[in-house]
Formats: C-alpha cells, structure tokens, sequence
C-alpha cells in the first residue's frame, strides 16, 4: 500500500508541478535587465515595466484594453443579467432548455470561425475597425458567462421572500430592485468579472474585427511574441498575472460581503 | 389567475428579448454571412450583367448567336476593375482550362478595337460551345459547392461530376487530418495525465486536495496569451527545459522543442488539462467511498478492483472531459501559431490566412463551415451526455 502512496505522492507533485511551473518561470524575467527573454539573468531592474506604461504601442494597447474591457463589461452585464432573470423560474419548459442552449453556444463556437463571420457582416455595416465593433464582437463571448453565473445565483434565491414582499404590497419593479437583484449581486458581480476577463484575454476575434487603432493589450502580445519577442511580454504577462490574483481575492471579498447582507 | 401567467410570460419574453435579438444580429448573422459567402458565387454574374440575361435563351448546341457575342464583347469592354476581370477569369478557368489565354486575349483585342463583336475571328475557340457552355453556368448561378469541395480536396470534372483534386493541388485535407491528429494527441496526454491526477484529487482530504484543485483552476483563470509565452519562454533551443536537459547531461545540444509538433501538443495540453481534470472529478466525487475497499475486502487485488470498480464508474467523466477537449483543440489559433512551425499549423490557422491574407472568403467560409460543424456535432454529444448525467441524479 506504502508504493501505492508513493507513487500517487511522486505523480501528483509532478503534475502539479507541470501545471505550476510555466507560470512560475515567467514572472522573474519581467524584472531582468537584459533585452533577452531568457534565463540566466544578467540583472535585475524595472525598465520592461517602463518600457510597458510609456511606449506608445504598449501604452495604447493598455488603455485600449481597458476602455473595451469596461465597455464589454457593462454590456454584457446588462444584456446577461435581463435574460436570465427572464429565464428564471421557466426550468421546467422545453424552451427554457432551448433558449439557455442558444445563449451559450458562443462559448463553444470556435473563435476563427465567428471572427470570419463578423470580419465580413462588420465591413458591410461600418463596424469594423471601430471600438463599438470590438465591444460588440467581445460582448457576445463575454455574455454567456453572466447568464450562466447570474442564473446559477437565481436559482438560489428563496422564492418566498420575493412573494413575502408582494404580499407586504411592493410593487413588481420595487421587488426586482429591492429584493431580487440584491440577493442576485455576488452572481452578477461574478458575471461581470468574467465578462472583463474575457475581454481582457481576447485575441482572435480582435484580430479580425480590430484595426490598429484598437490593439488591446492581448493583441499587442500576441504580434510581439511573433514578430519581436522582448521582456515586454513578460512583463505584461506580470500584470496579467498580479491582476488575475487580485481580481480573485476582490470577488471573493465581495462574495463573503454581499453573502452575508441578507442575513444581517 | 390566467391574466396573471400571461403577464408573467410577457415580461419573461420582454426581459430575454434583448440578448435574444442582440445574438441573433452580432452571433447568427454573422454566421450565416460565412455560410453564405462559403457558397456564394456571384462574380460571373456581378461581371458579365448583359451576357448573363441574353445567354438564357441559348439551346447550348453549336455557338451562341451575334447578340449573345455582342452583349458579352461588351460586358468585357465595360470591366473597369482589373480585380473584377482577374476573379471572372479564375472563376472561368476552374470550370474550364483555357480561358486565362483566350480571355486576356480576348479583352486586348476588344479594346483595340471598340467597334468589333466578332468574337470568333478574334481567337477561333470562341467557336467551341464549351467555352459558352462555361460562361452560361457561370452566370447563371450564384451558388457553388465548389470551395466546400476544395475544403476537403475535391472538385467537379468539367463534366459536373465530384472527383479527388490531383494530388499535390491542395493541401486543405492534409490539413483536416492534421487538426485530427494533433487533436487526439492532445486529448491523449490531457487524459494519460489527467485521469490519475482527478482520482488523486478525489482520494484525498483536506489541503491536498485543495492544493491539487488550486492548481489546476489557477493556470485556468490565468490568462491563455501568458501561459503561451511562458511555454515559448521554456520551451526555445535555449530556454529553461533545454537548459537543464544539458546541465544534467541528458542531451549534448538542445532538443528541438519549439516551433514543432512537441512543442505545440505540451503547451495546447497544459492550456486544455483543466478541462479534463475536472469532469472528472466531479463524477469520482459523487461515487461512494466505500466502493474501493468493498472490493478489496472481497478479495480483489487493488488494479483490478480499480479496472472493474472505479474506472468503469468514472467512465461518464472521461467521456465528457475528453469530448470537451478534443473539441476545444479542433479550434485552436492561438498556441499553434506561435509554438508551431509551419508544419504544425491547424485548420483555424489556414482559415486566418484564407480570410486575412489572400482575402478568398469562399475558402475561409467553406472551412469555417467544416470547423463549426465539427465543432457543434461534438458539443451536441457532450450535451447529450451531460444531460443524462443529471438525471441520473
């Protein structure tokens, strides 16, 4: 039994290990002084960070990723949080089945293939190229992970507190703004992260519907691995990472908060 | 009470409309152009306008009349856009060869000339009614099967029928067939990997578990374009893994890990593991605990209370996990264009370049359509079986 152990001990450190590692080896280069993306480092310094926050193209692609990201974020919350609170409580119904199916299958369509779909429509309609044209392209991945986070929240909730306000003669819309969608918070707050996340990560779909004034900060990744690899990258992959970390104990402190208003 | 239900359906209606409506715009439709330009055919008619409606009334037994010749003389005269006379000729020619000759000829003499309509002095193939019989076909319709067919290495004799391309013409099944393999292999590391570990995790308690499940949702939540560059990082002639392999004096000179196969089947796996850890997990941790030492207690050697107890019960996990893989990596662009070479690119990659870079919609829709077909067939599967899964429940 003590082989069995071992083996199990020796075989899960090593995929761990696997999974952990490349993420590991990438942070320290950030902080290297050399204009290799390489190990050993020659020294340490923060001109990559620099480089990072004043290079134009860098510069750019930051703050394009941020105005897009909150545009994706807002719209996608907005669009998400409606139609599950629409879908909400027809479980039961065939179309219900038919209609979540609908709203999720963005997630599965293979990027390159939507990408050439709305290169084409976006061209024909004066999107392309435009930032509305980007938000709208990441809207429709983003939007699928709101649904699914706000419905799974939804479903939670306690039906008859909502019928106890009714009954206590609040009107539909204040039950909606008083009730449910407090409760439904941490599920949205959640849907919007990821709808961020998204945008953030997005490279495909940019790649076909941006122009070069919307590079985003993935993209601009994406063609420097390509076509001149430099620190920069990992550098940015640092604030990738760093953001990631903290965005994950954000929404988990929000979570505990909103979690515990109702019972106070 | 039935008002009541009405109403309630009403604003159910009212609140899913507007995500209804915005995916049907930004998601269906633009889907639907990439099937429709997969199978659209339009510039023989956009170029030959006149030809097209007088050559209707052609019975296609020897060569057409004067005033079909003269319509077309004209047509062509009427080509300004030299991209537009380039697309007519290509589209022409792949229905019969010849045409790029007679047409560039065609269309020097005409303009020399602004007053002629004798098409047969010109070049006396325009005598041969298969030439009309090309030009008719082509005008007349503005649906072809021809990039579908191209999409899998076909294509129709000049007598209509569906034939093998010659070899070496295309290489878009190649390519189908590499996207398979790379796929599988793929899912076969993700699974040799991730079986064991998702058994592991759900055999133990406590902070191993949560260490085990730690790792494999971070890498998750970590960005796809950061765990490509640190795979790049690691995985160049001089990179960390090469590095080590030479210092512990395993390899003389560095392995060739990067802009190859290897290299693109360790990243895509390592970017796709979670996806099939954790299907996994969550049917092994709905499977009674007991089951295992049941087993033992009865007599069963350990590997075979494991090849007869919990591998069959996990089966449902794996099928899903693996499905759920396999489809993800049908689609991918991103690690392969940067991990691979050119001899490892995917589907998605030639779609990208039929679309960005030689702008031939028909192709980038034809393999599109291929790509989301797959895609949707498996992902039908996968629901299919998840679904079951819940009712089992």
């Amino acid at each position: 039994m003590n082989a069995l152990r071992l083996t199990k001990l020796l075989f899960g450190a090593a995929a761990v290990f696997f999974l952990l590692a490349p993420l590991a080896a990438i942070l320290p280069l950030a902080f290297t002084d050399s204009v290799f993306l390489n190990y050993p480092m020659p020294g340490y310094s923060t001109r990559w960070f620099a480089e990072l926050f004043t290079a134009e193209v860098w510069r750019r692609s930051i703050v394009n990723s941020l105005i897009i990201g909150s545009g994706t974020t807002l719209l996608a919350t907005v669009l998400g949080t409606l139609g599950a609170l629409g879908l909400r409580g027809r479980t039961s119904s065939y179309l219900f089945a038919v209609v979540r199916t609908a709203f999720l299958i963005p997630m599965v369509v293979p990027a390159v293939v939507l990408g050439v779909g709305m290169q084409l429509m976006f061209a024909r309609y004066n999107l392309a190229n435009s930032y509305v044209g980007v938000i709208i392209a990441h809207t429709v991945i983003a939007v699928p992970f709101v649904v699914v986070n706000v419905l799974a929240v939804l479903q939670s909730i306690d039906p008859r507190l909502e019928q106890a306000a009714a009954s206590l003669g609040a009107a539909p819309h204040t039950v909606l703004a008083r009730v449910t969608l407090p409760l439904a918070a941490p599920g949205i707050v959640s849907g919007a992260v990821f709808a961020f996340a998204t945008s953030l990560d997005e490279v495909v779909l940019t790649l076909f519907v941006a122009g070069p004034n919307q590079r985003t900060l993935a993209r601009q990744m994406f063609s420097s691995i390509r076509e001149n690899i430099s620190p920069a990258i990992a550098a940015a992959a640092f604030v990738f990472i760093v953001g990631t970390i903290l965005v994950a104990l954000a929404l988990n402190l929000s979570r505990r908060s909103l979690g515990r208003r109702p019972a106070a | 009470m039935k008002g009541e239900g009405l109403r309630k359906t009403f604003v159910s209606l009212a609140l899913v409309a507007p995500l209804a409506l915005f995916l049907a715009v930004f998601f269906a439709a633009p889907l639907y152009t990439m099937m429709a330009a997969a199978v659209s055919d339009p510039v023989a008619a956009r170029a030959l306008p006149r030809t097209a409606e007088a050559i209707r009334a052609w019975d296609g037994a020897a060569a057409p009349s004067a005033e079909v010749q003269a319509a077309f003389a004209g047509d062509i005269r009427n080509i300004e856009d030299d991209q537009l006379f380039g697309d007519l000729v290509r589209r022409l020619n792949s229905a019969k060869s010849g045409f790029r000759t007679l047409m560039s000829k065609t269309r020097s003499a005409l303009r020399d000339d602004p007053a002629t309509t004798d098409l047969v002095a010109i070049d006396s193939r325009w005598a041969d009614p298969g030439f009309w019989q090309a030009i008719a076909t082509a005008a007349a319709s503005t649906v072809t099967d021809r990039n579908l067919l191209a999409a899998v290495d076909y294509e129709r004799s000049p007598a209509g029928d569906i034939q093998a391309m010659p070899e070496g013409t295309s290489a878009n099944g190649t390519t189908l067939v590499r996207t398979f393999v790379v796929s599988l292999m793929v899912t076969a590391v993700c699974l040799a990997i991730g079986l064991p570990y998702a058994m592991i995790a759900a055999s133990v308690e406590g902070w191993p578990r949560q260490l085990l499940l730690a790792a494999v949702l971070l890498p998750l939540w970590t960005s796809l374009l950061v765990r490509t560059a640190a795979w790049f990082i690691l995985l160049q002639d001089n990179g960390l893994i090469n590095s080590a392999l030479m210092a512990l004096g395993l390899t003389s000179g560095p392995l060739p890990l990067i802009f190859n196969r290897t290299g693109v089947v360790i990243a895509m796996s390592h970017v796709l593991l979670p996806f099939m850890v954790l299907p996994i997990f969550s049917v092994l941790i709905g499977i009674p605990r007991n089951l295992m030492p049941a087993a033992a207690s009865l007599g069963a050697h350990p590997l075979r209370a494991f090849r007869e107890v919990l591998l069959p019960l996990s089966m449902r996990g794996v099928v899903s996990g693996s499905l759920l893989v396999f489809m993800s990596a049908l689609g991918y662009y991103i690690t392969p264009a940067l991990i691979g070479g050119a001899q490892d690119q995917m589907i998605s990659s030639v779609i990208a370049y039929y679309a960005t870079g030689a702008a031939n919609w028909g192709m980038a829709g034809a393999l599109g359509l291929v790509l989301l077909v797959a895609t949707i067939v498996l992902y039908t599967v996968y629901l299919r079986l998840s679904a079951e899964e819940q009712a089992r429940r």
